[in-house]
This record gives structure tokens, C-alpha cells and sequence, in this order.
């Protein structure tokens, strides 16, 4: 049986906490992904649904087996299919908050805290005691006997974290946590989710498709598309550099990928753009929406990219009017209520549209760390 | 995605029109066929009450022959049942949670005293817990245990009979109770035995209490089977049902009397335990 909840050993340094290689092949779908969390670290795996996140979750928690690959956590192989060793899920030394948290219908906030500590070994006295201060550092002292039903969506969510959390987990996994909130309790929520990861001394791995979720919760990106890691790095880095539409998309700006000869990249075969910069080789072109800037009639003077576009959506984004492009590039530009009324703007209309070099930032499309595909 | 905020462009959601209530005539096709099944099922039970022997039955319910076949039948329904739930809560958990080679077959198996005549399967459990039988012979000898025309003879046709209501209702309450309970009492460290009767058992009792309910009631009406598999001695096989039939031959009034306990009995208790468990939430 697992020890009874223990402080762990602070672990060697330079080792991580989660050393893991994750490969799961559905025929159609396969996931193979490389993750490495360190002791104290909040690593967040971002991207759309679909992109193996949740999968990933499952083989770390052992709900679902790997193929091939390892997961080792806090020195331990807990699932190797090469060497055939396997560690069950009930043995695994983690915590699981789930999607629409899984509070055990039938048993209090308390009993549902305390269900971990009981299964380490603990008397049903001690256990509640564990539960029971859980319960407080959430603040939820005086909902202890209710419930889940009796509880709201902010609340039920802090009871599954304080039951993930009391049995002192080398990893700490959750899977959208914050996704099943409405728009004002997940603010205050994730403020609070953000303390209690911080203090959280083993290592955690948020899964998530909400970039604000992992932009305020997590000391790291990894962002998945298809089952790949995509792009990693902080957030700073990953906001200023995306690697693909989906990460530009994220982060609010256009993205393209081409090949750089001095100052000219060549976008397409029928497009280049000029960038302040110097580069040579493939690179990313990224530029954010509110540098475009639309004119009724080609324009003389400064601006170096000018290109006819017609206008293939509009939407408000904020105070602005957040216009889709089609043409030789698909871009989307942010304008506006005025310039859009001189404009007369209307789905189908030619424009001309047109960037300044010096607004657009060029980086090589192959640096060490990421994996381009 | 909250990158597109926009709260002018969204449509305002229009106030619903009020919802056309039916107030069409009910279709006779399909009044007339109701009326005439709601009929056919209370018109018997009226007959009984009907020619009940009202101004002798308070004589009658004290003869000492009722209160025994009574106590008899309530003692080997309740009996069946618990063994029912004893052996069939874990089968159904077998047959909806573990995917074994053959589970199909074992799930076409367990529902075959269901369709078979009862008096078949008290046949069948002669064979078998006979004093000649394939395992009878070798109790009688080993343990000197006789189950044919015993009152354990009755509880083991009962149960023979009643066990598929119990396992089919078991089963369904598993299939449709969410098995990511289960998978969640994994990660806090419970391994199978305890996620099943700290989390399993907890959400899926209401399904349990139901199937139990009916598992009674089929044993109850037990007659085929156990008047087969354990005959007919008053005081110790000899049910309700069975008492029913045979006073039948001889006294109608008595089998009346009877027919009106066990109807009395079995709604009493349904009706209360519906109440409790089968209804709620």
C-alpha cells in the first residue's frame, strides 16, 4: 500500500520532478509528446480541442496506458511499456482535478477532502482533521458538511482542489479547471488557483484551451497541435515570438511564415514583405492587428507593403472593429469605429491595406528548443 | 475564446413565445386501447375484492394455516433476496465493468431463468440438488445437506427465479452511473475493492434498492419452481402462492382469502419502498 502522506525529500536539483515522454497512437490520432516539470513548477499544456491534451493527462494520471515512451515521476518509472512497468493509478503519487470536478455526490465536502488522506492510511479521525484544514486554507471552514449539490461552481471547484491537494501529490494534474465557471466566478477563482499552485511544492501541469488560464496560472507554456508540442517556452517569449497560426491567433497577432533575403521576406510565390530588420533563411513575420491600416485607395508615401485586399468579415473587438482580410495574404486588421465609417466598409469591398516595415518583427523559424513541424 | 468580446453584435435574445399548450382532444385510438388495458389489468383484482368473503374474514385470517404460509412466504422472499443480492450485485458489476472473453454469452445465460418456464427450472434444479443430482448426491453424502423439499429448497428456487430482475436492474444502474466516479477514487489512491463500495455502490444504490424491490416481488409470486423443486409441506415449503392453488381445489372462499393477503402484502410493501427509494431523485 502507498505510504502514509509523508514530506517528500526536497529532490536533487537539476532533475526534474516529471520526466516524461508520452506517446499514445490511435491510428488516426497520435499523440507523442516530450514533458519535463520541475519540483514547484506550474507548466501549462495549451491548444485546441482535440490536440491530445486531455489524453496526455490520463496517461500521467494512468487512466489510460502508454504505447510506447515512458513517465517518470520523482525518480520512479511509473509507466514504461518497453520494460513492462506499470504502476496503477491507485499507487501513483499524484492529484487529479477534474474537468467538472467529480465530487463524490453522496459524501460532504469534508468526507470528499478526506477521501484521499483515508485511502494513505490515515484513521477516519486524522483524515478529517487533513480534510478539514484543506477545507479552511480554502476558506471554506463553514461549507464543510454540505453537499456537492449544495455547493456553487466556485466552491465545488476549491473542494476538488483541496482533495487533489491533501494527499500532498508529487504531481499535481488538472484538466480545465476553471473551464466550467461562468465569466465573474472564474476571475476570482483563478486568482486563488494561482496561490495555492505557487505554494504547491510538487509539480503541476494545467491542461487547458483558455491562454489566459495559462498565461496567469503557469511558469511555463507547451502548446500542442496534433498530439505535437508545437512551441514551449514563458509566456513572454511565446507572445512575442508565436510559431504557428494557432499560437498567433492566441495571442492576437498575424503570422507568416516565409523565407528572408536581406530585408525582403518571400511570404508565397506571389508575395514578399519588407521588414526592418535583416534576415536570411526561413523565418516568422508577425505583426500585430492594429499596425495594418486600410486605406480606400492606394496610398502614396512611406508605408513599404501595400497590397489590395477585400474584406472577408468584421467584427467589434473592443473599442475597435476587427476587420478579416482575404487577398495575396490573410491578415486581420483593427481599425477604428471612425476610419471604418470613412471607409464605408462592407463585406466583398476592395481596400487596400498596407503595413510598415518597422511594425513587423522577423525571428528565425528554426531556433533550438521548439519543434517546427 | 475571450480574444472577440463583443457584446453589441450579439443578437438580444427575444423573449420565447409562450409555448402552445396541447389542448387537441385526445385521439380515441389511443384512449380506447388505454382505457381497455387499465381495465384488464384492475377488473380481476376487483373480483377478488368482490367476492370476498367479507363477514367470515376476520375467522379466517386467523386460522392457523394463513399466518404460517404468510410467515413462510415473507421469511423465503426476503431470503431469496438478500442471496440474490449477495451473488447478483457483484455478477452485474462483472457483466457491466470487466470486458472478459464470452461476457456476452454469460449475459445471455443469466437472463435465461427469465424466460424459462418455471416449472422447467424447478426441474432443472432437481437434476442438479437432488438427492440423484449432479451435486445433490455428492451434499447428501459429504455433508448430509438435502435441499429438495426443504425450506432452503424454497429460498434457492426463489432466488433461481428472481435473480435476472435483480441482475438486469444491478446492471443497468452500473452502465449508466459515471464510471469517471470510479476513475477519480483511482487518483485519491482507492484501489477497485474500495472505489467499489465506498463510490460504485453509494451512486448506484437507488438502482440496487429497485432491483431488489422487484427480485422480491418475483419471489413472492414464486409457484412453478419451488412447488416443483421443494413440493408442497405446510409449515415448511408450502407459500402463499402454493397455498393459494391448492386451496383452490377444495375451498374457494379460503383461496379468496389467501389471494387477498398476498395482493394486500406485496402492495403494501411495494408501495411504501417506492416511496422511499424508487422515486427519489
Amino acid at each position: 500500500m502507498t505510504a502514509p502522506i509523508v514530506t517528500r525529500d526536497e529532490p536533487v536539483a537539476g532533475t526534474p520532478m516529471l520526466d516524461a515522454r508520452l506517446v499514445v497512437d490511435r491510428g488516426a490520432f497520435r499523440l507523442d509528446l516530450a514533458l519535463r516539470i520541475s519540483a514547484g513548477e506550474v507548466v501549462a499544456l495549451l491548444g485546441p480541442n482535440g490536440a491530445g491534451k486531455t489524453t496526455a493527462l490520463r496517461t500521467l494520471a494512468g487512466l489510460t496506458p502508454l504505447h510506447d515512451g515512458y513517465v517518470t515521476l520523482d525518480g520512479q518509472d511509473l509507466d514504461r511499456p518497453d520494460l513492462s512497468r506499470w504502476t496503477a493509478t491507485e499507487r501513483r503519487p499524484i492529484g487529479v482535478v477534474f474537468q467538472d470536478y467529480l465530487l463524490f455526490p453522496h459524501l460532504t465536502a469534508l468526507d470528499n477532502v478526506a477521501f484521499g488522506p483515508r485511502r494513505h492510511g490515515l484513521d477516519r479521525q486524522r483524515a478529517r482533521a487533513v480534510a478539514s484544514d484543506w477545507l479552511g486554507r480554502m476558506g471554506l471552514a463553514e461549507h464543510a458538511r454540505r453537499k456537492p449539490r449544495q455547493l456553487s461552481g466556485g466552491q465545488a471547484q476549491r473542494v476538488a482542489l483541496a482533495r487533489a491537494l491533501a494527499v500532498n501529490p508529487a504531481l499535481l494534474l488538472l484538466d480545465e479547471p476553471l473551464a466550467a465557471l461562468d465569466a465573474r466566478t472564474r476571475l476570482d477563482t483563478r486568482a486563488q488557483l494561482q496561490r495555492h499552485l505557487a505554494a504547491h511544492p510538487g509539480a503541476t501541469l494545467l491542461v487547458t484551451h483558455d491562454p489566459l488560464d495559462a498565461l496567469v496560472l503557469a511558469d511555463r507554456l507547451v502548446i500542442v497541435e496534433q498530439g505535437r508540442v508545437v512551441q514551449e517556452g514563458d509566456a513572454a517569449t511565446i507572445t512575442a515570438q508565436p510559431r504557428t497560426d494557432y499560437v498567433a491567433r492566441l495571442v492576437g497577432l498575424n503570422l507568416h511564415r516565409g523565407r528572408a533575403d536581406g530585408h525582403t521576406v518571400r511570404v508565397n510565390a506571389d508575395f514578399s514583405l519588407t521588414s526592418g530588420d535583416r534576415h536570411d533563411g526561413e523565418v516568422f513575420v508577425a505583426y500585430p492587428p492594429s499596425a495594418v491600416a486600410l486605406y480606400p485607395r492606394r496610398p502614396d508615401g512611406s508605408p513599404r507593403n501595400v497590397w489590395p485586399a477585400t474584406i472577408t468579415g468584421i467584427q467589434r473587438h473592443g473599442d475597435n472593429l476587427r476587420v478579416q482580410l482575404g487577398g495575396p495574404i490573410d491578415v486581420v486588421a483593427d481599425i477604428t469605429p471612425a476610419a471604418a465609417a470613412h471607409l464605408h466598409l462592407g463585406a466583398g469591398q476592395p481596400l487596400w491595406a498596407a503595413v510598415k516595415a518597422t511594425e513587423t518583427r522577423v525571428y528565425p523559424a528554426a531556433p533550438g528548443g521548439s519543434h517546427p513541424e | 475564446m475571450p480574444l472577440l468580446d463583443d457584446p453589441v453584435a450579439r443578437p438580444v435574445p427575444a423573449a420565447p413565445p409562450p409555448r402552445p399548450r396541447r389542448t387537441g382532444r385526445i385521439p380515441v385510438a389511443l384512449l380506447l386501447p388505454a382505457a381497455l388495458g387499465l381495465l384488464f389489468l384492475v377488473l380481476p383484482l376487483v373480483g377478488l375484492l368482490v367476492r370476498a368473503p367479507w363477514t367470515t374474514l376476520p375467522q379466517r385470517l386467523t386460522e392457523p394455516g394463513v399466518l404460517t404460509a404468510l410467515r413462510l412466504s415473507l421469511q423465503t422472499a426476503t431470503l431469496a433476496t438478500l442471496l440474490c443480492l449477495l451473488l447478483g450485485v457483484p455478477l452485474a458489476w462483472l457483466l457491466a465493468r470487466v470486458d472478459f472473453p464470452g461476457r456476452r454469452v454469460v449475459r445471455a445465460l443469466v437472463t435465461v431463468p427469465l424466460v424459462l418456464p418455471p416449472v422447467v427450472g424447478g426441474v432443472a434444479l432437481l437434476l442438479v440438488f437432488g438427492r440423484r443430482g449432479l451435486l445433490g448426491g455428492w451434499l447428501d453424502s459429504t455433508f448430509g445437506i438435502t435441499l429438495p423439499f426443504t425450506t432452503t429448497g424454497v429460498v434457492l428456487a426463489e432466488a433461481f427465479v428472481a435473480m435476472p430482475f435483480l441482475i438486469i436492474a444491478v446492471e443497468g444502474a452500473l452502465r449508466g452511473a459515471d464510471t469517471r466516479y470510479e476513475e477519480a477514487a483511482a487518483t485519491l489512491g482507492a484501489n477497485r475493492w474500495t472505489t467499489f463500495t465506498h463510490v460504485t455502490l453509494p451512486l448506484v444504490a437507488p438502482g440496487i434498492a429497485a432491483g431488489a424491490v422487484l427480485c422480491w416481488a418475483r419471489a413472492l409470486g414464486e409457484f412453478g419452481a419451488t412447488i416443483t423443486f421443494a413440493g408442497n409441506f405446510p409449515g415448511r415449503t408450502q407459500t402463499m402462492p402454493i397455498a393459494v392453488y391448492l386451496a383452490l381445489e377444495t375451498d374457494l372462499e379460503a383461496a379468496i382469502v389467501l389471494s387477498l393477503i398476498l395482493l394486500t402484502v406485496s402492495v403494501a410493501i411495494l408501495a411504501s419502498l417506492r416511496d422511499r427509494w424508487i422515486t427519489s431523485p
